[in-house]
């Protein structure tokens, strides 16, 4: 097993939820305090580096002219700084006891795969889906064929004893506005992309959304799938905090956060991925990502497995035909999900990408649960209630800004009242 | 898609290109820049994310809009909009069309007064980065119609 997947799996036995910052920093020295500060918070963690922007886009001139300028990027330009250096950052940090992931957001991280790989890494996510449609205007099929790269580079670490991680981040796709059984089947299917270019250690991710009871019964489909078609590998599943607009008082932000972490706690899941009280302003500081991750252990600690199931409303079976509709195009998966998207039988809502149908649609209903209101070629039902308006630009923010509001008014109101969420 | 409409007279609404900048992949705000500007009754091809200094110019020379949009939220706008605002007004035919920026321009939430001067002096017609942003982008697209139509 690799250091990662091994570590993840040891905590979840011994029934600790892992949380994970988002965390990237220009500079190599702020770098290594961020990734001390959370190998040091009072939570079980894993380290984050988040590269920057350029990096992920593959313009290393633009990152390489940026550290020279000394302007702030968004990340660590891992491309950028020499190997030795990011070694130098890492060493004494990373290591079995404090795995380290590199998240990045790119359609074709062969440069980055090879890069991490050179500085001693081994764990990293992303997928040909989740990182093309969403991040990039790259053809699907270029980006399946640099992932297919990418993981047999990263399986290949196998002859040096090592067994790399690979998480999908198929569960966020657009980060909000897209049906849960959606996220459960590209999640799924890039899994099994995965495996089938050598990978042995994965991680499924699903976001959280906009209601509780949906979102449990999304993950608990994610790992009934992930225990039908991915039994022969280590697997576990990552919850992520919300991934749309983020709650700008300090005690929504809070609640969200704690929100996620009963959520992967209630449905078995064994990693987190937190938000910030920062996040609706800025890219955090090192302080505010160590008080989410100390937030979200302290109510993972408050809560348990859920003992009853949540009501069936057609994730699993919805997941399910879409994971099949895509495999029934034939046995190269990398192949079939890129015939998937043409045909239509993967389509994601709200997303510009050329290769997206872009005939679904989504909308929040009035228990805001994320439902169809148009599904195009997928072999899926639209939800009741047809005839349904296109969104407004108005509608559309009024949805984007469900949960920000939801949790907002929830702590404004309870600083208003003395009770409710409390500022952290 | 729609360059058969571009032959056309504008006489009603504006042809404009909505897009992103190279290093950002955020669309939301792009999705709900195209439905205001269509609410508005204007006409909107959207680039989507990371576009290319080189795919946005070459657009921009083949559809000659009435206005660019330009939506980054990743911090990176000062950056990338003074790099690709230099690109597009060092084509002539490019020098005059309105071009504006919007979103969070920079990483951090102080200096929007200087991001936007600067932006504006190099070569943008409005930057839009304020709490009303959205309003202020109304009101700047209604007056440039009234400009094209008279």
């Amino acid at each position: 097993m690799s250091s990662f997947g091994e570590f993840v799996a040891a905590h979840h036995r011994a029934g600790a939820l892992v949380v994970q910052p988002r965390m990237g920093m220009s500079d190599p020295a702020t770098m290594r305090s961020g990734l001390l500060a959370t190998k040091r918070a009072a939570a079980t963690t894993v380290g984050t580096i988040t590269l920057d922007s350029y990096t992920r886009v593959g313009d290393l001139a633009a990152a390489q002219a940026a550290l020279g300028a000394g302007a702030d990027l968004n990340g660590y330009p891992i491309t950028s700084h020499d190997v030795t250096t990011t070694r130098a950052m890492l060493d004494g940090v990373a290591g079995p006891d404090f795995p380290v992931q590199v998240r990045h957001g790119s359609a074709t991280p062969d440069h980055i795969v090879a890069t991490l790989v050179r500085a001693g890494l081994h764990a990293t996510e992303g997928g040909p889906v989740s990182y093309c449609l969403p991040y990039s205007r790259g053809p699907l099929a270029t980006s399946v064929d640099s992932w297919a790269r990418c993981c047999e580079h990263l399986a290949g670490l196998r002859d040096t004893g090592t067994e790399a991680h690979l998480e999908s981040f198929g569960g966020c796709l657009m980060g909000q506005l897209c049906p849960p059984g959606l996220l459960v089947a590209v999640s799924v299917l890039e899994g099994m992309f995965f495996r089938q270019h050598g990978l042995a250690s994965i991680s499924l991710s699903y976001a959280q959304q906009t209601h509780p009871g949906q979102d449990e019964e999304a993950v608990l489909a994610l790992r009934r799938l992930a225990a039908e078609f991915l039994s022969d590998v280590d697997c576990h599943v990552v919850v992520y905090t919300y991934m749309g607009v983020y709650p700008k008082t300090p005690g929504g932000a809070t609640a969200l956060l704690r929100e996620a972490a009963r959520l992967a706690v209630r449905t078995g899941a064994a990693r987190l991925i937190v938000k910030t009280t920062a996040e609706a302003h800025r890219i955090p500081t090192i302080a505010e990502n160590v008080a989410a991750l100390e937030a979200a252990a302290a109510a993972a600690r408050e809560c348990r497995a859920a003992s009853e199931e949540p009501e069936d409303t057609g994730i699993y079976a919805e997941a399910r035909a879409l994971v099949e509709a895509v495999l029934d195009l034939g046995p190269d998966v990398g192949r079939a999900l890129t015939e998937a998207f043409g045909r239509g039988y993967l389509d994601v809502p709200f997303c510009l990408h050329p290769d997206n149908a872009g005939r679904s649609r989504s909308h929040l209903d009035a228990h805001g649960r994320l439902c169809w209101s148009r599904t195009g070629a997928m072999p899926v039902r639209p939800d009741p209630a047809p005839g349904r308006a296109e969104l407004s630009a108005a509608a559309l923010l009024t949805s984007l800004s469900y949960v920000e509001r939801k949790f907002d008014d929830a702590a404004l109101e309870g600083c208003l009242t003395g009770t409710g969420p409390t500022a952290r | 898609m729609i360059a058969d409409e571009l032959s056309n007279p504008v006489t009603d609404g504006l042809d404009v290109v909505v897009t992103s900048v190279a290093s950002d992949s955020h669309t939301w705000n792009l999705v709900h820049l195209q439905l205001v500007l269509e609410e508005l009754g204007h006409r909107v091809r959207n680039l989507g994310a990371c576009v290319p200094d080189d795919l946005l110019v070459s657009e921009c020379l083949r559809q000659r809009p009435d206005l660019v949009a330009i939506g980054t939220v990743n911090g990176h706008g000062l950056t990338d909009g003074t790099r690709v605002i230099g690109r597009l007004r060092s084509h002539p035919e490019l020098a005059q069309v309105p071009v504006v920026i919007g979103g969070k321009l920079g990483i951090t939430d102080r200096g929007t007064r200087d991001r936007a001067a600067a932006l504006r002096a190099a070569g943008f017609d409005a930057v839009f980065e304020d709490g009303n942003a959205t309003a202020e982008f109304r009101a700047f697209v209604r007056r440039l119609r009234v400009g094209v139509s008279t």
